[in-house]
């Protein structure tokens, strides 16, 4: 299915169009990554609702992204649960091994670093979700084994280090 | 010995799966109830059940139901609040992704009391697998006609949809999420008019939580005595207990509603990590005021909590030892509602912002004579002053860590440092 009728199919479970911006803003990020301007224009027309409606959603909600992430987005809980559990050693070694800084994306593309508020996967604190997937009771070592298979994910797709923007598992 | 009946699903292989639900007994409580029960007797029993909502608030469920005008002219709407966003709790997530049937099941019966027809699951976007898992299920459930037109034969149908969260805790807050729900930012609304007069698109709308309605088809098939036989009788029935922390063994645990959470967390949870010693307990998710150790006795219930100052919330117990600075926590948490806060109100959106900067320059160690008086002088102008429970939650936690640890804070402004480090 295309972009196009994936959002049509979404947008039949309501009896009001606006109430299908966040399922095609979903979609959309799935298609193509992130969301910039001309996406969001271009799901508004889709539903034939007003642009406003749609940039202000997606700027409200933290899981939509208006600027590019990386292939991989990193995203470490730091909620009391997994504070608790030593989350900010994972994010000082995932910093120093990524030489990047919170929020920042490596030169090469493939890994953005951000922490997040609590994921609701508490009993394997601490956690970090990696694309559809969570990573739990996590430690230096399991972190360093994770950053490898991804690396070798991207490999193996690719056959080099360096890849083609698009979003993984698509 | 109690049996868990929420979680027995847990560790079947498959648990997921239609034939697993059936073979365990699944649906058998929709057909009795299609059967033998007109709607107004569903509401009936979950009414002499005392069920109370697991969302946090402990809204005895079938009140809420039999709000609903019976004859509204416009379609009614059950939602199922699975945004679980408050920190600490994950209860709702392993049943949609063990037991999604038992979910399915619940609303189906629920729907039928209040004579809707439709039902949007809201489930926070970062729950992938449950979300697959509920997708699954619904689409198994309507092959085998549990789902869609004329179900089992009745005049009754009624259809699931899922709706994606995007990551925004005040979804959980049910009138915020009938916002998100129309496509809106997610702001709360004044209430009255209540949900289940004016909700979704203007039309009578019932919000449950996803334990709530899943502890629903086990009234059905057990009866009210049952489930009243269960805990204590103004707040009864098997209860799932979010266990995470600073605690040897974390993870779900169902036990009936009002074990003393000292047991829970001592004897279940295998109490504090080696060498450790139990400091305090956040009880109910961060909105829930922390407990010190000395309080640890007081049972996990509505009422049992609420008289001691804090509340069961969403059950996600936080366990904290001595290795740990309760300033650390206090600002991690007001943190949280400063970033969730949605920015409709004053006192919450201005109010929070101070919190955090006095919070933090506490504790770098940087913070000035008064500013405790001017933490406790914040939490008044917020507490009581917002237009939803969250700036609640945020005063009166941080009331809790000031009232039960201020030693810790002057510590931290009277050394210029954290004790801690």
């Amino acid at each position: 299915m295309t972009m196009h009728e994936k959002i049509e199919e979404a947008a039949a479970r309501y009896p009001d169009q606006r109430s299908a911006i966040m399922p095609a803003l979903l979609i959309a990020q799935r298609e193509h990554g992130h969301l910039p301007g001309p996406v969001l224009e271009e799901v508004a027309d889709i539903l034939g609702v007003e642009r406003i409606w749609v940039y202000e959603l997606a700027t409200f909600y933290t899981l939509f992204h208006t600027e590019p992430v990386g292939i991989f987005h990193l995203q470490l809980c730091d909620n009391v649960s997994c504070m608790l559990c030593r989350s900010e050693d994972l994010l000082r070694h995932l910093e120093e091994v990524l030489r990047i800084k919170k929020g920042g994306t490596t030169p090469d593309g493939l890994f953005t670093l951000s922490t997040v508020e609590c994921l609701g996967a508490c009993e394997m604190a601490p956690v970090m979700q990696v694309g559809d997937d969570y990573h739990g009771d996590l430690d230096i070592a399991r972190i360093d084994a994770l950053l490898d298979r991804l690396r070798a994910t991207v490999r193996q797709a690719t056959g080099a280090d360096l890849v083609a923007p698009g979003p993984p598992g698509e | 010995m109690f049996e868990p009946v929420l979680l027995k699903n847990l560790d079947v292989p498959d648990g997921h799966l239609l034939a697993t639900y059936e073979a365990g007994g699944g649906y058998r409580a929709l057909a009795k109830a299609l059967r033998e029960h007109t709607p107004d007797e569903i509401i009936d029993l979950v009414k002499k059940s005392n069920l109370r909502g697991r969302g946090g608030a402990g809204f005895p469920t079938g009140m809420k139901w039999s709000f609903v005008p019976k004859r509204a002219g416009k379609p009614k709407y059950l939602c199922c609040n699975a945004d679980e966003g408050e920190p600490g709790t994950f209860k709702d997530r392993i049943i949609m992704e063990r037991d999604p049937h038992q979910l399915i099941e619940g609303m189906a019966i629920s729907a039928y009391a209040i004579g809707a027809e439709t039902a949007y699951v809201y489930i926070r976007g970062e729950y992938t697998l449950a979300i697959a898992r509920l997708e699954q299920a619904i689409a198994e459930a309507h092959a085998k006609g549990y789902l869609g037109t004329r179900i089992l034969g009745s005049d009754f149908s009624f259809v699931v949809h899922i709706h994606c969260g995007a990551g925004a805790y005040i979804c959980g807050e049910e009138t915020a999420m009938l916002d998100s729900l129309e496509g809106k930012r997610a702001q709360p609304r004044l209430k009255p008019p209540f949900p289940a007069v004016e909700g979704l698109y203007a039309s009578p709308t019932v919000i449950n939580n996803v334990e709530t309605l899943a502890c629903v088809p086990h009234i059905v098939a057990r009866g009210p005595d049952w489930f009243r036989g269960i805990g204590p009788d103004k707040s009864p029935g098997p209860k799932l207990y979010c266990l995470s922390g600073q605690v040897r063994k974390p993870g779900l645990y169902e036990l009936p509603m009002g074990i003393p959470l000292r047991e829970l967390v001592e004897d279940c949870a295998g109490g504090p990590l080696p060498g450790r010693k139990l400091k305090a307990v956040i009880p109910g998710g961060v909105s829930a005021p922390l407990i010190p150790e000395r309080g640890l006795d007081v049972g996990m219930d509505f009422d049992s909590l609420a008289a001691a100052g804090s509340m069961l919330g969403s059950a996600g117990v936080i366990v904290i030892d001595d290795s740990t600075c309760m300033v650390k926590v206090a600002t991690r948490i007001i943190e949280f509602f400063h970033h969730e806060s949605c920015g409709k109100c004053t006192p919450c959106r201005e109010g929070l912002n101070w919190v955090v900067k006095v919070m933090r320059r506490v504790e770098a160690g940087q913070g000035a004579p008064g500013d405790l008086e001017q933490l406790e002088a914040l939490c008044k102008g917020i507490f009581g002053n917002t237009f939803c429970a969250l700036g609640d939650g945020a005063a009166m936690g941080l009331r809790a860590a000031l009232a039960h640890f201020e030693h810790e804070f002057v510590a931290h402004i009277e050394e210029r440092r954290c004790p801690f480090h």
